[in-house]
């Protein structure tokens, strides 16, 4: 084949890559929901002494302390002081689980420990109590960079999030990606379309007067889009979630954010 | 249980302005919200919040239906001498919480 014949084929090919690119956020360009926000709601994220969440927080660290179940053990027992312990862990998940063959959120993990190593009853999704737990461990994390491990075992799980996200659904038939991904930074009615990266979760939203769930955030978006959310916990809420924090890889854990 | 959080300076000069932040953990249901069925979900909100410099009332809040869960209330009183400022939330429901914060005046 001589140069001419194939460099108009390489030509047309590099603009099919580019195009199929272009609807995915370059790593320099990413931002946390937190750049959209305004100034007053940053304000009650940078001080603790004003920001809702740490009273989840505080509570957390009760029951991290609190004995439970019929092992009697409280997470202290085992992992100690959590500000060391639990340092980075919310940055990894959710992470592989060998007893289940997938991955698992860190609130699967913590009613994992709960119920194999406590002996005792699992929190409801949405609890206070598996929210307070949750946001106390991933607060231990703030400020480090978000690092989920790909490797051959959560590969086929990235790849069902990422169809998950790209996937229309729902009445409006819509894919997350067509808002976060092709559009952020305008405006659906009043609100900034931010770029959907979970840095936050638990977060307190305004909208909530209260603190939620990364689940409970997209069957928010879910019901937005007249789509059927699937239940808490589910595969396909973790596939997503995963797929989520890979999008938002080395950006820095916020917890417990505050969005409105 | 219900959390109540104070954040000011522990220790000031006299007749410094202390700034003294407080976040209260409550749901503050309004009572004019219904339940998916209609039934009226019956108020429940703190009614009065008081604080207390050494005895001496320096700062008190009514509060109302329609203001936020978790009700931040920040405000400013003059050191005057050492001592505790002690905080009180009452609402409904016998809801009551207290607080007391120690601060030393040079």
């Amino acid at each position: 084949m001589s140069p001419r014949s194939w460099l108009p084929a390489a030509a047309a090919c590099l603009l099919f890559v580019k195009v199929l690119a272009a609807a995915e956020i370059p790593l320099g360009e990413r931002r946390s929901g937190y750049e959209f926000m305004s100034r007053e709601t940053r304000a009650i994220q940078d001080d603790d002494a004003t920001h809702p969440g740490m009273l989840w927080v505080l509570d957390g660290e009760g029951l991290w302390k609190r004995k439970a179940g019929t092992a009697d053990r409280a997470c202290a027992d085992c992992h100690g002081d959590a500000r060391a312990s639990m340092k980075g862990v919310a940055a990894r998940y959710p992470a592989f689980d060998t007893a289940r063959g997938r991955p698992v959120s860190l609130e699967q993990r913590i009613n994992g420990c709960r119920v194999e190593r406590q002996k005792a009853a699992p929190f409801a999704y949405e609890s206070k109590d598996l929210l307070a737990l949750t946001a106390y461990v991933a607060r231990q994390s703030r400020g480090l960079p978000i690092k989920v491990t790909i490797d051959e075992r959560t590969r086929p799980f990235l790849e069902a999030g990422r169809e998950a996200f790209h996937r229309r659904q729902g009445q409006l038939n819509l894919s997350c990606a067509q808002c976060h991904d092709d559009n952020w930074g305008k405006h659906l009615a009043g609100s900034v379309i931010p770029q959907a990266h979970p840095t936050g979760y638990p977060l307190y939203r305004l909208e909530w007067q209260g603190l939620g769930s990364l689940e409970r955030r997209l069957r928010n978006c879910l019901t937005g889009m007249r789509a059927q959310a699937p239940d808490f916990g589910s595969a396909e809420f973790v596939d997503l979630e995963f797929f989520l924090m890979w999008r938002a890889r080395d950006m820095k854990i916020e917890t417990p954010g505050v969005r409105p | 249980m219900a959390r109540a959080v104070v954040t000011m300076p522990a220790q000031a000069k006299r007749g410094e302005v202390l700034e003294i932040k407080t976040l209260a953990q409550h749901a503050m249901e309004t009572g004019f919200r219904r339940t998916q069925t209609g039934e009226l979900i019956p108020r429940d909100i703190i009614r009065r919040f008081i604080c207390t410099y050494n005895g001496v009332e320096v700062y008190r809040a009514d509060l109302h239906p329609a203001i936020a869960a978790n009700p931040l209330i920040a405000f400013t009183t003059v050191a005057t001498e050492s001592g505790t400022l002690s905080f009180q939330w009452v609402g409904d429901n016998g809801y009551a919480v207290n607080e007391i914060a120690p601060i030393r005046v040079e």
